[in-house]
């Protein structure tokens, strides 16, 4: 009987949802997948704390299908959800194209890059390299065996772009270092490859790495894991993965994803679009996580170090190069 | 005669096998607390009901005609390739050549050279694996499959660093020419009033999966190499004493497989994405040696099955986005339809053949 009524509750809630929706906003997921720890988990989080605090509601969809990227965007456009939320730069490009076709819908992409704008879009940018610039400095200040790694998803450039910063952090703190760096994969079964990635760490711990940043959304889980096993430390990526191996993760390189989730959710329909928005150390979008499962491994003298580069980054005095200026990356070759 | 009927091997046994997985897709939907005929009402509405659906149940449905045909041809030679993904994925690029680096002026013409494109490309790359299977005994299975990560890697290789527009950070090609945009069943069916098939991908390439159905039936059974290719099927040894070269059989019943499984990439490349991207087969490739098993490497059964899962790719696009249903769920429903058509496919036949032999004695007596 409980499970009629709660199938009813939810029939009748989906009938509601579908037919008179009165502007709940949307989450559309990328690939990897909603509870990848790491970039989806991170928008899911930022939803659910604005439903919370709202008391608001919103749906989700984790999309299995290139094709369906659109025919969610058309579907949840057309039930009357404003905003609509996705993460991942492969869905800018098609919602670049049905944008246009529903302009009192708003649409934010997390990630996305398009040449032009529509009125209706907001696209939010991280400027991960500066993020991963400061886990380099503590990567190699925390080293000691000066060598340090580096494991990423899949190749592309989002994920060199990642590499790169973390490289020039590194050389920084130490001109000596030595930064091996791997990929996972060419496919986007990379971004969930756990079982790879704890073996390309043990092949990195092998050639001396003690430290090692994994770039590489649900991968990195594997990661992660493998370093703790093997007693080295490692760095988490997106979400604040510290509290994964309390002690034995250096830090977590943080991409708001969650704040930017919840902010264009909380902004609602008065939502402004039509443009890029960057999020860099300055607006807190990236950074690195201090709490209480890593503070026993940062030392006074690393924290002065990463924070004065920090500044130093905001104020304009020192320059991240991003691998995307040139395709290439000064510090590090892939 | 110790054999059931045609009909019943062609119709009952996949019938059987389609009801066995719903009953049992229906208890695990029931075991996480949905209601499995509320599940099912939203699958046939979204997939069936209207024309957006059908647009990309269709949609869908030519991916797999393309990839079933592809293993389907290669069964008939009793080869067994895997690759049909790799093959569409390299059919892709050829694609994605042609119409960048060519202006056409009309996209009739530009299909044609596409499709051309996509054959020869796709050919190609599964001449290798043929002629190391033809010439060295390399085994045709491992080969292909192997050739499918090399393939995602060339593509990759290629969409990075050769292909990409500066800026962006997608790997995947530039937009096509608007003068190559296939025409959508919207573009060809809608009115003036009328609307059909909204925002669907479906477009003219379900035509020619349909004509490729049929050019696969005359090959398979009214040419010279169509009889050749069942032949090597059945007997190397026999078709060796008839002086039929088995490394040519091997080699051309591969190439065609391989160009059918890159036709696929007309669809979802020029017709829907209209631009190359890394993932543009999402396993359609794999879905391809269901669909001939289920259509026992017939055309007809096997445009039957690229339907049904065309089907149950589109109501499970549904499921997602309207139900709390995971969408771990929905593959193992997906999966559960391949296990009992494709690799349990005897546990359905076995009982059922002994039912009609059964009958047959008794009529006989």
């Amino acid at each position: 009987m409980t499970f009629m009524t709660k199938t009813l509750g939810t029939v009748a809630a989906l009938a509601l949802s579908a037919g008179a929706a009165l502007a709940d906003p949307a989450l559309i997921y990328d690939l990897g997948g909603k509870f990848d720890k790491s970039f989806n988990e991170a928008a899911y989080n930022g939803a659910e704390r604005w439903a919370q605090e709202t008391g608001g509601s919103y749906r989700d969809i984790e999309i299995q299908s290139e094709a369906q990227r659109e025919q969610a965007l058309r579907r949840f456009a057309e039930a009357g959800f404003n905003p609509i939320v996705t993460t991942g730069f492969a869905i800018a490009d098609i919602l670049g194209q049905v944008a246009l076709d529903y302009p009192d819908t708003k649409f934010v992409n997390v990630d996305g890059f398009l040449p032009e704008v529509p009125d209706n879009v907001l696209l939010i940018n991280f400027q991960e390299h500066q993020g991963s610039y400061l886990v380099g400095m503590l990567a190699a200040m925390a080293s000691e065996t000066d060598t340090v790694g580096f494991i990423g998803g899949m190749d592309i450039p989002l994920i060199r772009h990642f590499g790169c910063g973390y490289a020039q952090g590194a050389k920084a703190a130490n001109p000596d270092i030595e930064i091996i760096a791997n990929m996972t994969g060419t496919t986007p079964t990379a971004w969930n490859d756990p079982v790879k990635g704890s073996e390309l760490a043990k092949a990195q711990i092998s050639q001396g790495a003690d430290v090692i940043y994994a770039a590489a959304g649900g991968t990195g889980i594997g990661v992660l894991q493998t370093a703790a096993d093997e007693d080295i430390l490692s760095i988490g990526v997106d979400s604040n993965q510290n509290y994964l191996h309390p002690g034995q993760v250096l830090t977590s390189m943080l991409k708001r994803v969650d704040v930017a989730v919840h902010d264009a959710m909380a902004a609602g329909t008065d939502l402004e679009t039509g443009k890029y928005m960057t999020l860099g150390l300055a607006e807190e979008g990236v950074g690195y996580a201090l709490d209480e499962h890593n503070e026993a491994l940062i030392t006074d003298e690393m924290k002065a170090a990463v924070d004065e580069a920090r500044q130093q980054i905001i104020d304009g005095e020192l320059n991240v190069v991003s691998y995307y200026e040139n395709d290439s990356c000064p510090a590090l070759n892939f | 005669m110790d054999r059931m009927p045609a009909w019943a091997d062609a119709v009952l046994v996949p019938l059987f096998s389609i009801v066995l997985a719903a009953i049992l897709s229906a208890g695990v939907i029931l075991a996480i607390g949905e209601n499995p005929v509320e599940a099912f009402r939203l699958m046939v509405d979204g997939a069936l009901m209207r024309s957006s659906g059908w647009g990309y149940t269709l949609y869908y449905t030519t991916n797999f005609i393309f990839t079933g045909l592809c293993v389907a041809v290669a069964f008939h030679a009793r080869m067994f390739n895997i690759g049909g993904e790799g093959q569409a994925m390299i059919g892709g690029l050829g694609v994605a050549l042609v119409c960048l680096f060519i202006p056409w002026p009309h996209w009739s013409i530009a299909l044609v050279f596409a499709t051309l494109a996509a054959g020869a490309f796709g050919a190609a790359w599964a001449w290798i694996p043929a002629y190391l299977q033809a010439k060295r005994g390399s085994h045709i299975v491992i080969t292909t499959i192997m050739f499918n990560f090399i393939a995602a890697a060339v593509l990759n290789y290629v969409l990075v660093n050769v292909l990409r527009p500066a800026g962006a950070q997608d790997p995947a090609t530039a937009r096509f020419p608007e003068a190559v945009h296939l025409p959508t069943f919207q573009d060809m069916f809608s009115t003036a009033e009328t609307a059909m098939f909204r925002g669907s991908p479906a477009n003219v390439t379900f035509f020619i999966a349909i004509l490729a159905c049929v050019a696969v039936w005359l090959l398979i059974w009214r040419t010279r190499l169509g009889y050749e290719i069942r032949a090597f099927g059945h007997s190397e040894t026999a078709v060796r004493y008839a002086g039929i070269s088995p490394v040519r059989i091997t080699v051309l019943a591969m190439l065609i497989s391989g160009g059918l499984a890159g036709l696929m990439a007309i669809n979802t490349t020029m017709g829907e994405a209209e631009r190359l991207v890394m993932n543009a087969t999402e396993g359609a490739g794999f879905i391809g040696i269901a669909v001939a098993l289920m259509g026992r490497s017939h055309p007809v059964g096997v445009f039957l099955a690229a339907l049904l899962f065309g089907f149950l790719y589109q109501g499970g696009a549904e499921l997602a986005l309207w139900t709390n249903i995971p969408r771990e769920l929905i593959t193992v429903i997906q999966a559960l339809v391949i296990l009992f058509t494709g690799a349990l496919d005897n546990m359905v036949r076995m009982p059922l053949e002994r039912v009609f032999l059964a009958f047959r004695k008794e009529g006989a007596r």
